[in-house]
């Protein structure tokens, strides 16, 4: 009797001493450490999300509140030759770029892996076109790709290339190149530098292993390095994808969308549409649109990530 | 299967001396071992063999041919690397099956290769697994079988069996032997572990700053080390050392310190007679050493304090300190003795050792 006495004793001092810490329950301890980030992701992304849900199925113009209008505008875009062409640039742009940044990037990647001198600095250096503001550096490219002044022309003049001056940002094929090759040049930093980390986590015992069993080294790129690296490329891919399929400020500052909308893409129009125009509907619903697309490159992307993280 | 000739290798790395001009001539067949000290060079001299790092000066033969400019590939040899290199993303079949596909092998015949070193090997249950999946003794076997299924005309061993535990290091040690034996392949070995190099290696490479210290068979280098530095790196417990002066006190030839006075051994009169008046170490194996029964001549013995008795159940290990020298005796099991209690100690005249206190090397007869 004593014994069973003393030990129920000791248990309620346990239980209440437990009832005076509420953050030593995992649960509560969660919540709080959850709480700022879904304070800021609720306050940036939820909220203007849903508003945009909101006004992409109303008629809500600059200064005019708008009716609710059902699906009208989404019914407008899937006739708008200009939405036409903005979803094949979108996906256009999205692809050649990340063709170009992935193959760029890895192979900046394997030379910067390598040993060699002022090896730090290079890799650092390789860092400016994703340090410097994109903005500006979409400037100096804008100045390069001017017909009458620019470095490009001259160059290509110079070396005897071309006989007449290019008028890159006039033509819209010449134009969507320009944008491209400017999307380019700021991406493969991040593939390179991103990649460059992948790869150093492959310890070099397997490449020298594959050396003697008699793998050259383009086999030896094929069979070990690209597989095991495949699941850093896909992560960095993925965020490529995202931002390039949403990309704003390059086409922005380049061409506005021009010449004769040939560069719009999604964010461009959209802004056009809303801001521009004033038409904050259906630039909405241009936005918007973008989603169900991302969202499947999204899906496809995560479950390829996951088949090869599990291999 | 192949001879190795490594002749007067140096390496550089910028300006660090790795390899100091090593030579070797290994025989076909023949299982070397290279043994010593971590940074002596061991691994990169195995690596230039490989044709894994370069050779800055001199050449590396196997069979007839000079393979200085070879790469690896070329080379025909196999390496067993000391984390093992398996290839993460491949079954282990595939790891074993790599080298045979580079090489074009047709797949009846790799696959009966890959069975014939998985039966060998005991892995054959675990051929679609991945390497994560396996213990470390498994990916051991299977580097192991990677090595084999080609059948090289060298294998290169760096430590391959310092990341196992002490029981399954023992347990492969075993059967590396066994595996060479049944197979013949001429093998370079590398390791840290003297224990390893003496039951593994027909011969033994004893490797210090770059250079070889010793060549032999085991028991030579055990009986006859030429430097103080063999002698107290091979053998376990190590050879004990005292700092002695030679002298000649009227009827022979005596080596004397400030706690013991012995008389130099016979066959070591002649040549120890130069060293009169100069220091010199004086050196014996624990197993030479027992506990003096008064049966042996006074100058054949000395006095020491026991410190501490290890009762290893076969043999007892006394550490015990000899005036300014700490030794190991290894005495009889029945033998009682205390920490602090004062002994006498014999020691084996014929396996005493002495060495030249300035170039310590070794005093022959
Ligand atoms: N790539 C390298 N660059 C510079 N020094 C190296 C390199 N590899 C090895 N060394 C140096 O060479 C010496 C011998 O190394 P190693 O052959 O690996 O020794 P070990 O006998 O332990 O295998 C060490 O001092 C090591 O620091
Ligand atoms: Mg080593």
């Amino acid at each position: 009797m004593a014994v069973a006495a003393s030990t129920s004793t000791s248990e309620r001092v346990i239980v209440a001493k437990a009832k005076w810490r509420p953050l030593e329950n995992e649960r509560n301890l969660a919540w709080l450490l959850l709480l700022p980030t879904m304070v800021l992701l609720g306050l940036f992304i939820a909220y203007p999300f849903m508003r945009g849900l909101l006004l992409s199925v109303t008629d809500t113009r600059v200064g005019i509140p708008g009716e609710f209008v059902g699906l009208a505008n989404f019914r407008r875009l899937a006739s708008d030759p200009i939405f036409h062409a903005v979803v094949w640039n979108t996906c256009w742009y999205t692809l050649v770029t990340t063709i170009f940044k992935l193959g760029l990037g890895l192979w900046l990647a394997l030379l910067l892996n390598r040993s060699f001198k002022f090896k730090a600095f290079t890799r650092a250096f390789i860092l400016l076109p994703f340090i410097i503001p994109t903005v500006l550096s979409t400037f100096a490219w804008k100045w390069m790709f001017d017909p009458t002044f620019s470095v490009l022309n001259w160059m290509l003049y110079q070396t005897g290339i071309i006989r007449v001056a290019i008028n890159w940002l006039g033509d819209g094929d010449l134009a969507m190149l320009s944008i491209i090759i400017v999307n380019i040049w700021r991406g493969v930093p991040f593939f390179a530098i991103s990649l460059l980390a992948g790869l150093q986590t492959i310890s070099p015992d397997l490449n020298e292993a594959a050396a003697i069993d008699g793998a050259r080294p383009l086999q030896r790129f094929w069979y070990i390095t690209w597989p095991l690296l495949l699941p850093v490329t896909m992560v960095v891919m993925l965020f490529s994808v995202i931002q390039t399929f949403a990309d704003f400020q390059i086409v922005y500052v380049m061409t506005g969308g021009g010449p004769a909308n040939a560069t719009h893409l999604f964010a461009t129009y959209a802004y056009q549409l809303g801001v521009g125009t004033g038409l904050l509907s259906q630039g909405a619903a241009v936005s918007l649109a973008m989603f169900p697309i991302l969202l499947l490159i999204v899906i496809v992307q995560l479950l390829y990530i996951r088949r090869v993280e599990v291999r | 299967m192949a001879t190795v000739s490594i002749r007067e290798v140096h390496k550089h790395y910028d300006d660090f001396h790795a390899v100091k001009g090593v030579s070797l001539e290994i025989k076909d067949h023949e299982f070397v071992v290279l043994v010593g000290p971590s940074g002596c060079g061991k691994t990169t001299t195995l690596r230039m063999v490989a044709g894994l790092e370069s050779i800055t000066e001199g050449r590396v033969l196997i069979g007839d041919t000079v393979v200085n400019e070879l790469p690896p590939m070329d080379r025909d040899i196999a390496m067993v690397f000391q984390n093992y290199a398996l290839y993460p993303h491949m079954s282990v079949y595939d790891n074993m099956a790599f080298g045979l596909k580079m090489r074009k092998f047709d797949k009846a015949e790799i696959k009966s290769r890959v069975a014939q070193a998985a039966d060998i090997l005991g892995i054959k249950d675990h051929l679609h697994r991945k390497p994560r999946q396996l213990s470390g003794g498994q990916r051991q076997r299977v580097a192991l079988g990677r090595a084999i299924v080609r059948n090289p005309q060298v294998f290169l061993f760096d430590e391959p069996l310092s990341n196992l535990d002490a029981k399954l290091r023992v347990q492969m040690r075993v059967e590396l032997k066994k595996l060479h034996q049944r197979l013949g392949t001429t093998a370079i070995y590398v390791t840290h572990d003297q224990v390893e190099a003496m039951t593994l290696g027909d011969r033994v490479v004893v490797m210090k700053d770059g250079l070889i210290q010793q060549v032999g068979e085991p028991l030579d280098l055990y009986n006859t080390p030429a430097n103080k530095y063999v002698a107290g790196f091979i053998g376990s417990p190590a050879m004990n050392f005292a700092d002695v002066t030679i002298a000649n006190n009227g009827s022979g030839l005596v080596a004397t310190n400030t706690a013991m006075s012995i008389a130099v051994p016979e066959h070591l009169a002649a040549p120890l007679g130069p060293h009169v008046g100069k220091p010199a170490t004086f050196g014996i194996r624990p197993e030479d050493l027992r506990l003096a029964d008064g049966s042996e001549p006074q100058h054949q013995t000395f006095e020491a304090v026991v410190e501490v008795a290890e009762q290893l159940g076969s043999e007892i290990l006394l550490d015990v300190t000899c005036g300014p020298s700490s030794m190991v005796a290894s005495v009889d099991p029945t033998v009682r003795v205390k920490p602090g209690e004062k002994i006498r100690l014999a020691f084996n005249p014929k396996r005493a050792h002495f060495f030249d206190g300035k170039s310590e090397m070794a005093v022959r007869g």
